[in-house]
């Protein structure tokens, strides 16, 4: 029983960044309609902007925190501005295909400078060491993991579905050249707002930096199970992806510990589940 | 990115081989690099494997006696499907006569029957698993550098008499992993150890943190990583976060690399032993070769063992080639006469290929230095022993491979 406490928080570690890069994904497909296949490389970029910045410039974790974020985001609104505004109205198809060489060239970079078993990156100081907690020792770094994302999951929800700039937002994806006769600046509005979902792609890298290698494969990896969870929640809900994010840490967890082998597949199977059940997702509305 | 690096080798083995005068047909060789060129074991093998391989063929002076020599590279992506199918297209319509490298023992096995089905030349570095000269020995087959059954009787059996008698496995869940706990149970219970438990995880996991706190929980002495690459730098990483070492119990990195050690850094993998076959920092011969590899890679990165292991043994190729005084295109012809010569290299130093196609050479003892004793970039390793190669490879007594059996 005290394993299975354990399994149940380890499995909320790993949920945070399923959190947290889910979030971004729905933020982005709900107020642009673009699917980011190339979430995973922005990750990516968040540790390794991270580990520059510690490395070349001495700028610690903390502050990395900050402006790793701000960079990959500014990189993002680049992209946004010069190719993805470009496929507004178009399909989503040329969305997901624009986005994923993005994705490819991003990671052939890095691969090419850096190689693919990556950089080590150390747990700052004050988060180094763990606690006992009876049925299991638990790393204070990760700790920290969840309780930040945790945070930051709900401070985007209520920026987004409590907020009168939120409320723009949303007002914008529904029929923009409404909005646009209300004298808000439309395209600036949806630059901010893929800044915004790159941004949390990016925190959650510098997050799993200290955990995971910073390597180029680092998103990739991870992606797919992303998306799987995007799916699963309901593509474009916010609140939908941050449980579902949660959830599906938890039971990969359980598997890790029940049945190790499927640990890796759990989350494709419980989606063509759900996708037979609700093919909306499970917090999704019909189109 | 691949295609580019395959054509600008072949560009430079061409230039190369232009010097040679004729293009005498008995005179061409065609070396198919296959590896991991992409993921999680690019580091190790990969990129610079091929480039072994070129500087093997340049430094082997074959060129000047008129031998036109091609090397083309591939990515089987670790699937064993992908892999055969590259080997087949090589041999049925690239022509290629030899194919090197090949890490993840499950597409090296794969790629192994296919080799003795086109009766090519195999020289392969970058697998563990001992099959290879073992159960699945093939008249084709030159198994370089390392094996499962070597890394068992070294790391592990060094483990079991300084008392670790009880041990857990994090086993990575293919015929790699496989063969490493095979191999090391075997030693363990040899030596009066027990295994208490293990998790097989699938290949390429992010997070060990739950296969972590199983193998806390069953309070084995020791942690025995059947595992390679990312997998084991990852899991060395988490397991100093969830305090692992520092609660008593201990790591048995039982294969570990130098890209490895350089991505987990030394402040976490610092006093981790293990054992390779080559370090680029052994002697004259091996630092200057070292050096030369590292001034053509993109990272700057050292030579690992089994880019070590793919220059070997296509320089003991070219040799048997040299030798034959042309290209048989017969892999069992080329294979026996590699066997008949005693292997001698910069690298490995004096060494002989047995009956059943492994390679064998010393093996040595590693510590990973403290982060105050490294003095470079890649100065990593203390060396604690050396195992002489007749005590660290599988004895042909124990071999079941039937070509043993003539």
């Amino acid at each position: 029983m005290q394993a299975l406490y354990a399994q149940l928080l380890v499995g909320l570690i790993n949920g945070s960044f399923y959190a947290l890069l889910s979030l971004g994904l729905a933020v982005i497909f709900g107020m642009l309609n673009i699917i980011n296949f190339a979430h995973g490389a922005l990750y990516m970029m968040g540790a390794f902007v991270a580990y520059f910045l510690l490395n070349l410039g001495g700028i610690n974790y903390w502050w990395a925190l900050l402006f790793a974020p701000i960079i990959v985001g500014i990189f993002g609104m680049i992209l946004e501005r010069t190719m993805l505004k470009f496929l507004t109205g178009l399909d989503h198809l040329y969305g997901l295909l624009l986005t994923f060489g993005i994705a490819l060239i991003v990671q052939g970079v890095f691969q090419n400078y850096f190689g693919s078993s990556g950089l080590p990156y150390s747990i700052p100081d004050q988060l180094k060491g763990g606690m006992n907690l009876g049925f299991m020792f638990l790393p204070i770094y990760r700790g920290w993991v969840v309780i930040f994302s945790l945070v930051v999951c709900l401070a985007t929800w209520f920026l987004i579905e409590k907020t009168r700039l939120g409320a723009n937002l949303r007002a914008a994806t529904e029929n923009p050249t409404l909005v646009r006769a209300f004298g808000i600046n439309v395209p600036r509005m949806i630059t901010l707002t893929y800044g915004l979902g790159v941004g949390l792609a990016a925190l959650a890298g510098v997050l799993s930096a200290p955990i995971n290698q910073v390597r180029p494969l680092m998103g990739a990896d991870l992606i797919i199970v992303v998306f799987a969870v995007v799916v699963i929640g309901g593509m474009g809900s916010i609140m939908g992806s941050i449980i579902t994010g949660f959830a599906l840490g938890v039971i990969e967890g359980l598997t890790k510990y029940f049945y190790p082998e499927a640990s890796n597949t759990v989350v494709f199977v419980l989606m063509v589940l759900v996708l037979l059940v609700k093919p909306t997702g499970l917090t999704g509305r019909a189109a | 990115m691949k295609k580019s690096i395959a054509s600008l080798l072949l560009g430079t083995a061409l230039a190369v081989t232009a010097a040679g005068a004729a293009f005498a047909q008995d005179k061409t060789v065609k070396i198919g690099a296959l590896s991991d060129q992409s993921g999680l074991y690019a580091d190790l093998g990969g990129p610079g494997s091929t480039l072994a391989a070129q500087m093997a063929v340049e430094d082997s002076g074959l060129a000047a006696k008129g031998w036109k020599i091609d090397i083309i590279s591939g990515d089987h992506q670790n699937k064993p499907d992908i892999g055969t199918a590259i080997a087949r297209q090589w041999f049925d319509v690239d022509k290629v006569d030899i194919i090197v490298d090949v890490p993840n023992s499950g597409v090296a096995l794969a790629v192994n029957n296919v080799v003795k089905e086109k009766n090519g030349v195999y020289i392969n570095s970058g697998a563990a698993t001992s099959d290879l000269t073992n159960a699945q020995c093939s008249p084709n087959t030159v198994h370089w550098t390392y094996d499962t059954y070597m890394l068992a009787h070294t790391t592990g059996q060094a483990l079991v008499k300084a008392g670790g008698d009880t041990w857990f496995f994090l086993t990575a869940d293919y015929a790699f992993g496989a063969a490493l706990e095979r191999d090391t149970t075997a030693v363990i219970t040899a030596n009066g150890g027990k295994v208490v438990g293990g998790v097989k995880h699938p290949l390429n996991t992010p997070d060990f943190s739950s296969f972590l706190l199983q193998a806390q929980a069953s309070k084995a002495k020791i942690i025995g990583l059947a595992n390679a690459g990312g997998d084991t730098t990852n899991t060395i990483k988490q397991a100093a976060e969830f305090g692992i070492v520092k609660g008593g119990q201990k790591l048995a990195a039982l294969l570990l690399f130098l890209t490895d050690v350089k991505a987990i850094g030394l402040e976490t993998a610092q006093g981790l032993n293990f054992t390779e076959t080559f370090y680029w920092d052994m002697n004259d011969q091996t630092r200057a070769f070292s050096k030369r590899f590292s001034e053509k890679m993109k990272s700057g990165a050292m030579p690992t063992m089994v880019q070590a292991g793919v220059y070997a043994g296509v320089r003991h190729y070219l040799k048997a080639l040299d030798a034959l005084g042309g290209n048989p295109h017969d892999g069992i012809k080329v294979v026996e006469k590699m066997k008949s010569m005693p292997t001698e290299d910069e690298l490995f130093g004096k060494g002989e290929i047995q009956p059943n196609g492994r390679t064998i050479h010393n093996a040595y003892l590693f510590e990973v230095k403290k982060p105050s004793e490294s003095k470079g970039p890649w100065d990593f390793y203390k060396l604690v022993g050396t195992v002489p190669g007749d005590q660290a490879f599988t004895p042909l007594s124990e071999s079941k491979c039937a070509l043993l059996k003539k």
